[in-house]
């Protein structure tokens, strides 16, 4: 799947994270500048379970959240496409800035915001009384988007889910004809519908079998040409293939911290902290 | 994937060579592991109608409380003596839990066929086309008809089901979907409504209506008594079914960028539409045989009434009250057929409701 020119692609981001850091300056970059999360807390009720979380999505990359269980990754995710204010006792501080504008700043349009920060679930989760092609194609009517080419966009999508061969001859079939790997690639297509630069993925693969995750994974990879993806994983070795950044969470019974961030190659062969070290080498967590 | 069906693995046989064994069904019990059961059972029946013959206890009841005291006994023991202690708990608890399931059936079953052999005989095209404005009330069948009763019936029970329907699934959507601060209360009101006696439901209209306002009998006031006895059932009904929809669903439709009617128009309620027509069919069965409510508003009649919004109006259970209540035996015969009838109406309705909602899309 990767060829030669995205391998050194990787390899010079892994080596020259300072300028990238430097490019990114508003309006330089054709997919925006990308999503930068400055000093993220979490609370709910009264539970402090995120604390200080300051990390940047540089645009057209791919950035891994690895941590054990319950140490905020979901939460955190949740918080960057603002879908965190639906549990009732949450509360957050903090900015998230989408091309440099906080989505939590006053009179924004939180649909406007959700549309250009898609996001995949851990379980696959069509809707079970729309077809293929209505799932696809739903976000233009829940979000009322018009478009002229329906049918384009429908096969655009599908294919660069890596969907298309296999559902092109039943897409009125519903959704839950699918399997589990094929419904998820459905759930990804169906986000790139409404197009949105960043694509935020909870464990997307952790109910699938590997041979759709390797399809996701290529999903994942093709789509980082165009659009940043941050994908949550517990799978070390998908952490290591797909993304060109990681970010590693950890709590110790208190709030989660971000306690490491760097290219993924850095964090699996280097990392800088000891804990880091212990649970990408699998000695805890 | 897609391709596996093209590189089968090395060691596998062409499946034209492969011999294919007969499906079988090795867990069900062959006939002859089953006759211990079949004479347990025959035994059973002959036990139980020697007991009856040569003891006090008579009757169809008497044989049935032996036949159930016998089988469990019976069944029990053979168990024992085959296997063990547990397979005869295990047997013991099969024959009460079938016992139980034909103490539901029987009474239903057997209320169907009653209406049918006593309301059948009683039916004929030209009830349908007639009312029993100039009918004695001690003329044979062939005179007179309920169409006045069949028409009164869908105008009541349809024009509540309007009614209910939109008032019944909002609260639903407001306490499973707004969650506002009210819910508490509202759910509780909802509660203590499906407790209210419909003659309650038809004295608050009667109240209001009658009384308060000046206004006279109709059938529109009817359906509003009807209403709200309907408007909790659905409510609590649709509320349960909209609870089993995950919260996943939701969230998708939120993060393509909708907003929260979005997508309970576009996903919640699709999701759910299957159980929402089961709430809206229960709702219907609660008032379709309702008569109380009926006599304070709609106050009945034996002419046609075609208009739902002024006059007296009759229903069908109203006819059927009325007809019995003459105490003629053909007013008994005529409130069968009703009761026929009122079922058969019903169950068309179930089943088209049943038909559209289990059609997808
Ligand atoms: N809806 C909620 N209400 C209360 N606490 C929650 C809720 N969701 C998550 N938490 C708590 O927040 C912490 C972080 O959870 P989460 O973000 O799901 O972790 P992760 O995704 O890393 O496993 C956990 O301690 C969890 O118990
Ligand atoms: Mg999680």
């Amino acid at each position: 799947m990767d060829n030669e020119g995205e391998k050194d692609m990787s390899q010079t981001k892994v080596n020259s994270l300072a300028s990238i850091a430097a490019t990114r300056t508003p309006g330089t970059s054709a997919m925006g500048v990308g999503l930068e999360a400055r000093n993220v807390h979490a609370w709910f009720g009264q539970k402090h379970v995120l604390s200080d979380i300051s990390l940047d999505f540089y645009a057209g990359t791919v950035t891994a959240l690895i941590g054990p269980s319950g140490c905020g990754k979901s939460t955190f995710i949740r918080i960057l496409n603002r879908m965190h204010e639906f549990i009732p006792t949450a509360a957050m501080a903090g900015e998230v800035l989408l091309d440099g504008k906080d989505v939590y700043r006053s009179g924004v349009d939180v649909t406007k915001i959700r549309l250009g920060i898609g996001m995949v679930f851990q379980k696959p989760n069509p809707f079970p009384s729309m077809t293929i092609k209505e799932n696809v194609l739903s976000g233009l009517k829940l979000a009322q988007i018009k478009i002229n080419n329906s049918d384009e966009l429908l096969e655009d999508c599908l294919v660069r889910a890596g969907l298309w061969s296999e559902v092109k001859d039943r897409l009125d079939q519903y959704g839950g004809t699918l399997s589990g790997g094929q419904q998820q690639r459905l759930c990804i297509a169906r986000s790139l519908a409404v197009k949105p630069q960043v694509l935020l993925m909870d464990e997307p693969c952790s109910a699938l079998d590997p041979g759709s995750t390797l399809r996701i994974e290529e999903t994942i990879r093709d789509l980082s040409k165009t659009m940043t993806i941050v994908i949550v994983t517990h799978n070390m070795q998908q952490a290591a293939r797909v993304s060109d950044y990681t970010g590693f969470f950890l709590s110790d019974g208190g709030p989660g911290e971000l306690i490491e961030t760097a290219p993924t190659s850095h964090i699996f062969s280097n990392p800088k902290d000891k804990r880091t070290e212990d649970y990408v080498t699998g000695r805890f967590g | 994937m897609s391709t596996v069906t093209e590189n089968k693995p090395q060691g596998s046989n062409d499946p034209n060579q492969m011999m294919v064994p007969r499906p079988l069904k090795p867990w069900k019990a062959t006939p002859k592991q089953l006759l211990p059961d079949v004479f347990g059972a025959i035994g059973t029946v002959i036990a139980s109608l020697i007991l009856v013959l040569v003891s006090p206890l008579a009757g169809i009841l008497g044989f049935i409380l032996t036949f159930i005291v016998l089988s469990l006994f019976i069944a029990a023991s053979i168990s024992w003596i085959r296997k063990d202690r547990k397979a005869a708990a295990n047997s013991v608890s099969t024959i009460i839990i079938y016992f139980l399931a034909a103490f539901v059936l029987l009474p239903v079953a057997s209320i169907v066929f009653e209406i049918i052999r006593k309301g059948a005989p009683g039916l004929s095209i030209g009830m349908f086309f007639d009312d029993m404005s100039v009918t004695a009330s001690d003329a044979p069948l062939s005179e007179g008809g309920l169409l006045h009763a069949l028409v009164g019936s869908l105008y009541v029970v349809a024009l509540a089901t309007i009614v209910s329907i939109p008032i019944g699934l909002l609260t639903a959507l407001y306490l499973t979907e707004v969650k506002g601060k009210a819910s508490g209360t509202v759910r509780f009101f909802v509660q203590a409504m499906s407790g209210v006696p419909s003659i309650v439901a038809g004295l608050f209209i009667y109240a209001v209506w009658m009384i308060s306002l000046g206004g006279s009998y109709n059938t529109a006031a009817g359906s509003l008594a009807l209403a709200i006895l309907m408007i909790p059932t659905v409510a609590r009904t649709a509320e349960e079914v909209l609870k089993l929809i995950p919260t996943d669903l939701r969230e998708a439709g939120l993060a393509l960028g909708a907003t929260q009617w979005k997508t309970v128009a576009l996903v919640v309620i699709p999701a759910a539409r299957s159980g929402l027509i089961t709430a809206v069919i229960l709702g219907t069965a609660r008032v379709a045989g309702e008569t109380a409510p009926l006599l304070l508003t709609v106050g009945g009649n034996d002419a046609m009434n075609w208009n739902p919004f002024s006059g007296n109006n009759s229903a069908l259970p109203f006819y059927v009250w009325k007809n019995f209540g003459l105490g003629t035996e053909t007013g008994a015969e005529r409130a069968w057929t009703g009761i026929f009838v009122l079922m058969v109406v019903v169950m068309i309705f179930f089943t088209i409701a049943r038909v559209l909602g289990n059609k997808k899309g």
